[in-house]
């Protein structure tokens, strides 16, 4: 058992996966489109990669290195049996969301947040709730364009969180932000398909790992 | 030395209303279960009948007898009922030994509802895309219209006994928008089914008030009989067809049953007012109530059995003049620091 959990530690990218998205892709999927230049968030400037007639553009090699080390990371945690979370405010993407956690086996989380889900669990679910171990921000904006609560929430319960950040948004207390457009359904949509593959992917490796440790 | 603290078992007690209401684990109801078979069968010992074939009713009827009490209220009087009756349905634990939540809305906090919205939406992106395929095709769209008169959507109570699950008014009335977009749709009768769940038969009101038709007896008189009530009195009033316009109360006449003008125009008013004075015999009886609520009761009663004789329009014009209506004035009750039903005590300023 120690085994299975250590092994995957020792690789850089034990689940391959490099291999899923190319930069093409996230072209085509016009992930590298951003808000206007009003729009900015200060903290955003270092991955911008320029202005086009006052449109933003996200700097789609920075946006690799972090979705490979997001994807990565949410491949290890759902390899170690971790509850993943799926967050997003956006009523467009609310359903296919939560499709894609009911195909993952994972859960969703598309609509109004209540004030304690998080820090008032014990009380709101029941003694013994085990709470999520990694939120996936599909947009992490609510609806009324302020960061949304869980990002707050999740950083005070030593959550870690993975989200994806467009030009308008504060990637401050997001452990693995990915900058990238939010609002466009293909980007909404490769997201998806990156990251039920990536988990997919963990879990299958997983039971792998334990038939054959069980064979032995 | 050590000094002993003595406390009660009161003081030491965490606040106990915050735990929220009694939860039944799932052991604790199946043996409330087996206890009530048990006791369902002792009884029928008792009774002397067989255990095999003791109904909820005979369980009924000799709890009433063993356990005889006056109270009022019928839910405080014993009973012995299957416990899946008096333990209200609530919620098993949501999560499994590893800790994983069954359900995949479940960190929502209202799973329940919101997968009903998600199915529903689902349900609505299913039709669309069948619309979507049968203009590719060129084929024409169903327009069948669903009868929407007789039936009526879920009510919040309904919804939520449904789900388990409390519902704000917000929530309920987003649902509720959701089903009439899918139903606006015009394929939506692919979904029949699924909208069929949360749609209700409305009852037709609208009751016509049957007028009996007239019976003959043996002489070959028509004759026709009406109910009648006013305050506490009830009467019964049978109308014969023949003449004379005589009238018998209890077998007595009505000049020495009552003996006051303003009793007899009240029992003579209906024949008035159709113009049928001298034409109709009656005899009723009544009983309870005073003399002027006989009257009444009387009155009334007889109105009734002239409907069978007389036309549609004369019934309206009797239904109009207030001759059918049941006059719903009762005596008003005595309240509490006041000397009558209205009159306050007489208010003295020192």
């Amino acid at each position: 058992d120690d085994k299975l959990l250590t092994e995957p530690l020792g690789h850089p990218d034990f689940f391959s996966v490099k291999e899923l998205f190319t930069l093409k892709d996230l072209f085509d999927a016009r992930v590298h489109l951003g808000h206007k230049k009003g729009c900015r968030h200060r903290f955003m400037e270092p991955y911008i990669f320029g202005c086009r007639l006052d449109q933003d553009i996200i700097d789609l090699d920075q946006t690799m290195q972090h979705l490979q080390l997001a994807l990565n990371f949410t491949a290890h945690v759902a390899y170690r049996g971790g509850i993943i979370l799926f967050v997003s405010r956006k009523r467009q993407f609310c359903h296919l969301v939560e499709s894609t956690a009911r195909a993952c086996g994972e859960y969703a989380h598309t609509r109004y947040w209540q004030g304690g889900l998080l820090t008032n669990a014990h009380i709101q679910f029941g003694p013994g709730v085990r709470l999520p171990d990694l939120l996936i921000f599909l947009s992490s904006l609510s609806n009324v364009f302020e960061p949304h609560v869980a990002i707050r929430d999740a950083a005070k319960m030593n959550i870690p969180t993975v989200g994806v950040v467009d030009t308008n948004c504060n990637p401050c207390l997001i452990s693995y932000p990915i900058p990238g457009n939010d609002d466009s359904p293909a980007a909404v949509e490769l997201y998806c398909k990156l990251f039920r593959m990536a988990i997919i992917r963990a879990k299958d490796k997983r039971r792998q790992s334990e038939a054959i440790e069980e064979l032995r | 030395t050590l000094r002993l603290i003595c406390t009660t078992t009161a003081v030491q007690k965490n606040n106990a209303g915050a735990s929220g209401p009694e939860k039944y684990t799932e052991a604790f109801i199946k043996k409330q279960i087996e206890e009530f078979n048990l006791g369902k069968r002792h009884l029928a010992n008792m009774m002397g009948e067989d255990p095999e074939t003791f109904t909820q009713e005979d369980i009924d009827r000799a709890i009433a007898y063993l356990f005889p009490s006056g109270l009022f209220d019928k839910q405080a009087r014993p009973m012995m009922k299957h416990p899946t009756e008096i333990f209200p349905e609530q919620r098993k634990i949501q999560w499994g030994e590893d800790g994983r939540p069954f359900h995949f809305l479940f960190y929502t906090g209202k799973q329940s509802y919101y997968s009903l919205m998600h199915e529903t939406y689902e349900k609505l992106l299913n039709v669309q895309k069948h619309q979507d395929q049968l203009i590719a095709q060129d084929l024409p769209l169903q327009k069948e219209k669903r009868n929407l008169a007789g039936s009526r959507w879920l009510t919040k109570i309904e919804l939520e006994e449904m789900l388990l699950e409390k519902l704000s008014d917000d929530d309920y009335s987003r649902f509720i928008q959701l089903l009439q977009k899918l139903v606006a749709l015009p394929c939506a009768d692919i979904e029949e089914k699924y909208i069929q769940k949360f749609s209700r038969e409305v009852p037709v009101q609208l009751q016509k008030v049957v007028i009996e038709p007239l019976q003959y007896d043996e002489r070959g008189v028509a004759f026709s009989t009406g109910e009648g009530k006013r305050k506490t009195a009830r009467a019964t009033a049978v109308v014969y067809d023949s003449g004379t316009g005589k009238i018998t109360v209890n077998g007595i006449d009505i000049l020495h049953y009552f003996p006051v003008l303003q009793d007899r125009e009240q029992l003579l008013f209906p024949f008035q007012f159709l113009g049928r004075i001298g034409k109709h015999d009656m005899v009723c009886t009544v009983s309870g109530g005073g003399r002027s609520s006989q009257a009444g009761a009387i009155r009334l009663a007889s109105a009734k059995a002239l409907r069978s004789f007389v036309t549609e329009k004369e019934v309206e014009f009797m239904r109009q003049a207030g001759l059918l209506t049941v006059d719903p004035r009762v005596k008003e009750r005595k309240k509490p620091g006041q000397e009558g039903p209205r009159r306050k005590f007489t208010w003295k300023k020192r």
